[in-house]
């Protein structure tokens, strides 16, 4: 079977200005949207109190949260986890000692609702240990966008590298600003999957860049646009399957991977996407429009890329 | 491959749930106790699936189910009080065979099998005042046992000030002082007969670094009187201690046992001033400090410290006369000092002091405030009837403080108080749960990847199946090999890595249809495919890893988990997929002596 029987024709970068303003108006977007909402940070980083129970039968919300503020637990945030039975009661981050208060007394609430109760998970974070985690969540994000500029710019001649990197900084913040928007739950394993997104999504800008390379060289007549567009059209198949495939597995992972990992299927998924889009319209528009030639490959790279790699 | 297989094999039998005895007396567990333990369950109708001594004498009993675990567990505990530690954990179900060649399968994190996950704060502040406030006691006695007056010695910030009462001994002071300890800075002052001792940068680091080293090992201690299976206590950062117990569920008592800083002091008590003219007056007479005894009333103790629980070198409880009692025994040092007190002071009382330290929030005006609260009270007071060095008893307690105290004291004293600054709890049957979903989703996502390879390029489809699964083995393999703790996160990773595995074959099939397609022969296609593919591959990868390694460098936990599964994940998977799946081309088209058309 083969989606794409013959190459197909898709002038991409023709209208890639509209695909710029679209690009703006995600990143735009993704900023309004974490300056308006916010994002709905997990206890990881705010710290913070966070008590699973599942109940034999769906509990009272209303009930439980009268139950709650009777004990002077104040500011408790009660809902309901994936089915109508599991309950997540979080709270505002306490001092660490007292955790252990805040903990019982929240179980005592709860089994008054239902002493059936099963306390699943409770988890308390200190809001110092929140910040730390926060920062160096921020580190390894920074630290990655760094490295992975550096590699690029070493394997490729900068007009792509600026692509690619604009491409990269891209998509995390469009992932983030989906957070913002929906108000999922931003903890740990979401920074850890915006990484991964940050490494995979330069897969697909690669493969096409690659093909750039080769094309630029072997259609000496053509105009830029036309042997960018020839290399998107020619790879683009695989960027489709690759991105597709993982795809296939990520929603796996968000139908049938439970509550806790959710959040992270749905930033891998955001990524995916975003990141097969921006390696087409971000990384490569721009490359042209930094005025990308057959020129910035002379002398021509060899034939055989194998025996190119350091 | 053959090897992988091998080392991933443990993992596929799984685990059941377990119960590890130890003896608290160390000794070794043998064939005979099985039978006694069995004939125990046996006889209260606890189902179990088996028992046995493992090499290191530890006695498992193997159960189908949670509740029977705890069951069984709490049967023991009620009645061979105290005899063993008994840890819930999980035994693999592997067979015999496999766990003689020294075979385990992947240890499983906290999330996955339940327990508590614990990191505390050491306040090297508190170590560092500490050790101030030993110096202080140790000038003074320095200076008396050198026959030497001194007006005063204060403690401010770092620096400890000895004002003498005769400035002509300056010299004699400094050089008793640096007799007593070799390393101290002090200098004379700016005014006659005043001392500056000053703790230097490099010892206030000495001391911190001690005070954590040290606490680890309390906790260590304290851990293992605990009995709990394959505790971690390690240092995390400059002043974190990360604790992770498998299997716990109790957590309240357990953060009790673990957080409370308990000691011991034995002073003499003052019969000269008058305990209630003291509490009257709230000022106690010079060279003494005033205490409360369990009943309330006031006592006198000479500010002189005998010994302090940092001596101890064992504690038990061992009711005598049937009064729980702790009997204590002390250092060479301290017992050197309880025997030249004892000595000097027949027939004279002493006073055990006990002291905890918690810290506690309370309430004050509306705003939270965090107070350290010390409890410091006389547990008893006791007539010296004899002499006695090294090894005493304690009484005055109840048989539960008295079982706790030996507990405390014996797990060690931590050496600077610690907090709590982060805690998760994970429940067992959510631990379960994380698991089948886990890997439900792993399944899914690899059968429906499996369908549509098998679909869309066929012959090479099965390929590309058959390198994935290899791919599982191989990270599987790895975890088992390397003991890494296989966390949600991580398994996420493994779903993860399998989706883009597969990117590296679609690129080199995509390249070889191409190839096809320009009219090259099928063989030249499929070692064209491979070769063009190979930088795109490698490239892509790296930026991968990239992220991988950085979050690995800066995560924590279950993320640092999904680092080590996503790193190991793009080796395996760019290996498998450049050389695995060549292999085995090779083998389908490669001996064929012509090749028409290839199924893709």
């Amino acid at each position: 079977m083969e989606f794409f029987k013959r190459t197909p024709r898709i002038k991409f970068l023709e209208r890639r200005r509209y695909w710029y303003a679209v690009s703006v108006l995600l990143v735009v977007g993704s900023f309004v949207a974490v300056g308006v909402h916010g994002l709905n940070f997990g206890i990881d980083f705010t710290g913070g109190v966070v008590v699973e129970a599942h109940f034999p039968q769906a509990p009272n919300l209303e009930r439980l949260r009268d139950s709650l503020s009777d004990l002077g637990l104040i500011g408790a945030q009660v809902q309901s986890f994936g089915t109508a039975q599991d309950v997540l009661v979080r709270l505002p981050p306490v001092e660490a000692s007292a955790a252990r208060l805040v903990n019982e007394q929240v179980r005592t609430a709860l089994a008054a609702v239902d002493p059936g109760v099963d306390i699943r998970r409770t988890e308390s974070v200190g809001p110092q240990a929140g910040r730390e985690l926060a920062e160096k969540g921020a580190t390894a994000l920074l630290m990655s966008i760094l490295f992975i500029g550096i590699y690029v710019i070493m394997r490729f001649q900068w007009k792509f590298s600026v692509g690619a990197i604009v491409a990269v900084l891209h998509d995390p913040i469009v992932v983030v600003g989906a957070f913002a928007a929906t108000g999922i739950t931003f903890d740990l394993s979401v920074m850890a999957a915006i990484l991964a997104v940050i490494g995979y999504s330069l897969n697909d800008t690669v493969v096409v860049f690659d093909r750039v390379r080769e094309r630029l060289v072997q259609m000496r007549k053509a105009t830029s646009t036309e042997v960018m567009d020839t290399a998107i059209n020619e790879t683009l198949s695989r960027t489709l399957l690759t991105s597709g495939s993982t795809a296939l597995v990520v929603v796996a992972l968000v139908l049938f991977g439970g509550e806790a990992l959710r959040p992270f299927g749905l930033a891998l998924l955001i990524g995916i996407v975003v990141g097969t889009y921006s390696s087409i319209y971000v990384a490569g528009a721009l490359a042209l429009d930094l005025g990308l030639s057959q020129r910035d490959l002379m002398p021509p790279e060899k034939r055989n890329e194998a025996d190119a790699l350091p | 491959m053959l090897i992988a297989g091998l080392l991933a094999l443990p993992n596929l039998y799984g685990e059941s749930e377990a119960l590890q005895l130890s003896r608290r007396d160390r000794a070794l567990f043998d064939a005979a106790s099985v039978t006694e333990f069995e004939g125990v369950l046996n006889g209260a109708h606890i189902p179990f699936d088996e028992s046995f001594v493992d090499d290191d004498g530890h006695l498992w009993i193997r159960f189908s189910d949670v509740s029977n675990q705890l069951a069984a567990r709490d049967l023991i505990q009620s009645r061979y009080e105290g005899q063993f530690a008994i840890a819930t954990t999980f035994a693999s179900r592997a067979p015999e065979w496999i766990n003689r060649l020294g075979l385990e399968p992947m240890s499983l994190g906290l999330d996955l099998r339940g327990g508590i996950y614990i990191v505390y704060e050491v306040d090297v502040n508190g170590a560092v005042q500490q050790l101030l406030q030993r110096m202080e006691r140790d000038f003074r006695k320095a200076l008396r046992d050198a026959k030497l007056q001194y007006e005063d010695v204060t403690v401010s910030g770092t620096v400890t000030q000895i004002r003498l009462r005769n400035a002509a001994q300056t010299e004699a002071a400094l050089a008793a002082l640096r007799k007593y300890d070799s390393t101290l800075s002090i200098e004379p002052g700016a005014e006659a007969g005043l001392l500056v001792a000053q703790l230097t940068s490099d010892q206030i680091k000495q001391r911190e670094d001690f005070s954590i080293q040290q606490n680890i090992t309390a906790l260590n201690n304290r851990v293992n009187a605990l009995g709990v299976a394959e505790p971690v206590i390690q240092r995390q950062g400059l002043n974190r201690i990360a604790v992770q117990l498998p299997g716990i569920q109790d957590a309240s008592e357990v953060v009790r046992l673990l957080g409370k800083v308990a000691t011991l002091e034995f002073r003499l008590v003052d019969t000269v001033n008058s305990p209630l003219e003291a509490q009257r007056s709230g000022r106690a007479p010079l060279g003494t400090k005033l205490y409360k005894e369990r009943n309330g009333s006031p006592v006198l103790l000479q500010r002189e410290v005998i010994a302090t629980g940092e001596q101890l070198i064992d504690a038990s409880f061992a009711p005598s006369q049937g009064e729980p009692a702790v009997s204590v025994k002390l250092d060479s040092r301290g017992g050197e000092e309880m025997l030249r007190t004892t000595r000097e002071n027949l027939g004279r009382p002493m006073a055990v002091v006990f002291i905890e330290k918690e810290r506690e929030q309370v309430d004050r005006d509306g705003q939270k405030v965090v107070i350290d609260r010390s409890k410091e009270e006389v547990i008893s007071v006791a007539t010296i009837r004899g002499v006695f060095s090294n090894n005493f008893q304690i009484t005055g307690l109840s048989a539960m403080e008295g079982s706790e105290l030996a507990k405390l004291l014996r797990a060690g004293a931590l050496a600077a108080p610690i907090y709590i600054v982060e805690q998760r709890l994970i429940g067992p049957s959510l631990g379960r749960d994380n698991i089948e979903r886990g890997f439900k989703a792993l399944l899914m996502g690899m059968a429906a990847l499996f369908a549509f390879m098998l679909v869309y390029y066929r012959v090479f489809g099965i390929v590309a199946s058959v390198v994935l699964i290899a791919n599982v083995i191989l990270i599987t393999a790895l975890l088992s090999l390397f003991k890494a703790a296989l966390t949600l996160p991580g398994i996420a990773g493994i779903v993860l890595t399998v989706g883009m595995a597969v990117d590296a074959n679609i690129l080199i099939y995509e390249r070889i249809r191409e190839e096809l397609r320009n009219g090259n022969s099928p063989l030249a296609s499929i070692n064209a495919g491979f070769e063009r593919a190979f930088s795109a591959i490698v490239d892509s990868n790296v930026t991968t890893l990239i992220a991988g390694i950085m979050l690995f460098a800066f995560g924590t936990g279950p993320i640092k988990g999904f680092a080590v599964v996503l790193n190991l994940g793009i080796l395996t998977s760019m290996f498998t997929a450049l050389v695995g799946s060549r292999v085995l081309l090779h083998l389908i088209y490669g001996r064929r002596r012509r090749v028409e058309r290839l199924a893709i």
